[in-house]
């Protein structure tokens, strides 16, 4: 079945069964690599993209559901604010390790600080808790959202 | 050590120069590349006598000679290849920042690239054993200053002054007296039609000129990942390539009766079905390769997945549909009241000493089965075509994956090729290469390129399990608290009389020669689960039953647990291994654990744990392993619910006189003792009936960011050969986290991972 979906700003048909994950769609079908597969059931966050700017697991989202919610993935945070931000300070305290969860990390990251722009450290660690980091880079996460979160306190200040 | 020559030049290659030096062994050959720059190829002797951790699973000389590219192009940008592969050690930033060093450009102008699997030239290509620092830190400074002692010769040619009236800095050759410079872009051509100066003998520069090696430099493919960029195995995308799966039996070395593959192939999507047979494969069927299974292969992964729902096999479950983790509990308490089957080492008469010992210490310790868990699950894209396999991989271990290959296709393996790529995780999973078997086959046999992706359930239901094990710990003290004797009986597992990989203790494990007498023994059960190594293999484990019953052993005497550690290493010194032979990985120097320990024991505020508040406690462990001495101190808390809240950690290292990028290696480090509290905290895999009865991260689950606690990192700089960070970490915290909850509810942790009901109130 022929199905449309806007990804990252840009209309994309796909022709592919109702069921199928849209993390399948992304990488399979649009070639988008950069959102992961890692559970399949929804427990590691690899695959985290945006639906109308809320956070889900692509593994368990039938493209069914979609329907005309903007979807956006790592590849399009380039557009977006504050996952720019994050991608730079990302970079700048070399966060990753294998790097695999990173994009999926950053996605639930530009979720939150969206929100919620100065999330104190319980509320940072509750949204991130679902993403796994199967090397440990938690302090850097952690340290990066910080980071951006007080950009944002410093911007507001002047 | 033996001559190596490299076999083959790069076909992209023109005017190539060599040298030899048979006196030092080390070969090296310069040439110009097509587009005009220098190509600066090494290969070098083992400079580090060290073994490779038997980890590998390979031989020793192989692993001990390695290479390094150079490429200078004439707009200065210098091409670095990274030769091993990057498993999110760092090794990708960090060995070409040492070639960078001595070659003296700057970082912003140096590009890197993964080598392809090309061992004649580079020697071994493997991530493991924390050994690509041991094994390539002077070697590749070599290669770098060789490279910039011949662009300083093409200047001095040129300008026709002494070379030795030339310096040096950020990719430029100075002649001072008559203020010329030259680029390194504008000689390599000419560089590399110079000699290439001898490696063995070639100046370094004084460290304390360092520009490139110890600053903290962020990893070179970050912007890719974060901008999500292909760059994993899981990513390769190949012209008309199709998707496939493999089931496999779920009692390991079951054997396939029969599938009704027939009704696979008529599904929408699907475009073959079909039984694979080891047998068939290859008459000498590798155990870490191919085995029976149906292959689904689609159009989409996500087709040949959801196809499974539909397929019926019949297995022969064999033997190992007997073995049970029940049972080997059972066995190994069986085991343990009997004699050792054998013994590692006898110092001294342990039951004479026992019989005046003022204290008995007696204790049972046990540790799960393990699976690796790397995020990205196995998989690899393979293209056979006329007679010759192309492989995408991520693997730890190419080169040994190419011979597996070739066994399992019957072609020489000069037919197949192996590319490599970033990888989501190793933790020494891949440094088997079944998946890059099933895919070449699969490929073969569908005649098309095929991405073979397993499934989580695939991938923590078909490891090589970090093995088991079972240790009955019997000490003696005397009136001072002082330890007389010490026994372990060790039981772990075996196959067809050979003990199973990564299953071994070693002789020396500490306190041998530190206790006059002291006894190793071993019983071996028989075991049909795959065993490989896992993360600090077999010091995992070890660290943390040896350095939990030297807590008990302190709290017997009534000691302060570090002053009890501080006097059983006793005085400075390097207790020798056993065979009387010194090697690197064995011998254990007193002296610098005492100081990681002391170390420690100040940055963590040892001496006021007793302020702490109730239920909250403080342990401290140390563990020598892959070269790096580790002391740890963790603070936990344990609510009336039993639950544990992890506080802080305190690490203290010492891993010689240079680290070479210290992002990484703090990172390293970090990482590393947070993977080891979250296996204490909540992974275990369970055998029942010949299976593994977890599937996916809610029966087995990693530490997630709510449970991280803050991690501090010290680093002693000592006079000591730099070593490797990815695993010596991670030992000594678990036996510390469990010592600090013995210090915080008086009740030993003597089985993982930790029981958190048992420690409700």
């Amino acid at each position: 079945m022929s199905y449309t979906i806007e990804v990252n700003r840009v209309k994309r048909t796909v022709d592919v069964d109702a069921d199928m994950p849209l993390l399948w769609v992304l990488r399979d079908e649009l070639k988008l690599k950069g959102s992961k597969f890692g559970c399949g059931i929804g427990l590691c966050g690899a695959c985290t993209v945006h639906l109308d700017g809320k956070a889900v697991r692509s593994c368990i989202t039938p493209l069914s559901s979609v329907g005309s919610a903007a979807v956006a993935t790592i590849e399009g945070m380039a557009a977006d604010p504050v996952g720019k931000k994050l991608q730079r300070l990302w970079m700048d305290l070399d966060v990753p390790q294998c790097g695999y969860c990173q994009a999926g990390q950053i996605m639930s990251a530009t979720e939150l600080l969206t929100k919620n722009p100065h999330p104190n450290d319980d509320e940072i660690d509750a949204t991130m808790t679902g993403n796994v980091c199967r090397c440990c880079t938690y302090t850097r996460i952690r340290a990066a959202i910080k980071k951006v979160a007080n950009l944002h306190s410093a911007a507001v200040e002047r | 050590m033996r001559t190596i020559i490299a076999k083959r030049a790069r076909a992209s290659t023109t005017g190539a120069v060599t040298s030899f030096s048979s006196s030092r062994r080390i070969f090296l050959k310069a040439s110009v590349t097509a587009g005009g720059g220098l190509l600066l190829q090494a290969v070098l002797p083992p400079l580090v006598q060290v073994a490779i951790a038997d980890a590998l699973a390979a031989p020793a000389d192989q692993a001990a000679s390695l290479n390094a590219y150079i490429r200078i192009a004439p707009d200065g940008i210098v091409t670095i290849m990274s030769k091993n592969p990057e498993i999110g050690q760092g090794i990708k930033t960090m060995l070409p920042m040492v070639i960078a060093e001595e070659l003296d450009v700057e970082w912003k102008n140096v590009r890197v690239e993964q080598a392809p699997l090309d061992e004649a030239s580079f020697g071994r290509q493997f991530a493991g054993g924390s050994m690509a620092t041991p094994l390539n830190y002077d070697p590749l400074r070599r290669v770098g200053a060789a490279a910039r002692q011949m662009l300083v010769l093409a200047a001095a040619q040129s300008w026709s002054v002494a070379p030795a009236e030339c310096r040096t800095g950020a990719g430029v050759v100075y002649h001072q007296k008559s203020g010329r410079s030259l680029s390194f872009g504008a000689l390599a051509a000419k560089a590399a039609t110079l000699p290439v100066p001898d490696l063995a003998t070639v100046p370094l520069k004084d460290p304390k000129t360092f520009e490139i090696i110890g600053q903290p430099i962020p990893g070179v493919d970050n912007e890719k990942i974060m901008t999500g960029r292909p760059l994993f195995g899981i990513d390769v995308d190949v012209p008309d390539m199709l998707y496939a799966v493999f089931q496999k039996c779920p009692v390991f070395g079951g054997s396939l009766m029969s599938a009704n593959v027939d009704t696979l192939k008529a599904l929408p999507g699907v475009h073959d079905a079909f039984i694979v047979k080891a047998s068939e494969a290859n008459p000498n069927s590798d155990p870490q390769g191919l085995s029976d299974g149906v292959a689904i292969v689609a159009k989409s992964w996500w087709i040949a997945d959801k196809a499974r729902e539909k397929l019926e096999i019949q297995w022969d479950e064999g033997p190992v549909a007997a073995q049970s983790s029940v049972g080997f509990a059972h066995d190994a308490a069986t085991l343990s009241q009997q004699v050792p089957v054998s013994y590692l080492r006898r110092d001294g008469d342990v039951a004479a000493s026992l019989k005046h010992a003022a204290h008995v210490v007696e204790a049972g310790y046990s540790y799960p089965f393990l699976s690796h868990i790397a995020l990205e699950p196995q998989n690899c894209t393979a293209h056979f075509q006329d007679g010759r396999a192309v492989l995408w991989a991520p693997t730890q271990n190419p080169g040994p994956g190419a011979k597996l290959v070739a066994a399992t296709l019957g072609i020489p393996e000069s037919d197949v090729t192996v590319k490599m790529t970033r990888i989501g995780g190793g933790f020494g999973r891949r440094l088997r290469n079944d998946f890059m078997a099933e895919a070449a086959w699969i490929s073969k046999q569908v005649g098309a390129p095929v991405k073979l992706l397993w499934n989580r359930q695939d991938d923590m239901r078909h490891d090589f399990y970090r093995p088991a094990g079972f240790h009955f710990f019997k000490a003696g003290l005397d009136d001072d608290g002082k330890v007389v004797a010490f026994s372990n009986h060790f039981v772990t597992f075996g196959r067809n009389g050979k003990l199973a990989d990564s299953a071994a203790m070693d002789a020396n494990e500490f306190p041998a020669q530190l206790v006059p007498n002291l006894e190793y023994g071993q019983s071996v059960m028989e075991l049909g689960v795959p065993t490989g190594p896992l993360r600090a293999p077999r010091s995992n484990a070890l660290g943390f039953v040896f350095q939990s019953f030297i807590d008990e052993l302190a709290d017997r005497a009534g000691k302060d647990p570090v002053e009890f550690r501080l006097a059983l290493l006793g005085e400075r010194r390097v207790l020798v291994n056993s065979t009387g032979k010194p090697d690197a990985l064995r011998d254990f120097d007193t002296g610098r654990m005492r100081d990681v320990l002391l170390e420690v024991a100040e940055i963590s505020d040892w001496s006021d744990r007793h302020a702490l508040p109730k239920r909250t406690g403080k342990g401290v462990a140390f563990y020598f392993s892959h070269l790096g001495y580790f002391a740890e101190v963790v603070q936990a808390s344990v609510a009336s619910s039993g639950e544990i809240k992890l506080d802080h950690v305190w690490i203290v290292a010492d891993v010689g006189r240079q680290i070479v990028n210290p992002s990484g290696a703090e990172n390293q480090v970090q990482g590393a003792a947070l993977d080891g509290l979250g296996a204490a905290l909540g992974q275990a895999i369970t055998i029942d009936r010949g299976r593994v009865v977890q599937s996916n991260f809610d029966s087995v689950r990693p530490l997630r960011m709510k449970q991280v606690p803050p991690v501090e990192v010290r680093f002693l700089t000592t006079d000591h050969p730099p070593t490797g960070l990815g695993e010596p970490a991670l030992p000594p915290v678990i036996p510390a986290l469990c010592n600090a909850i013995f210090a915080a509810t008086g009740k030993r942790i003597r089985s993982l991972p930790i029981d958190a009901e048992a420690l409700r109130i």
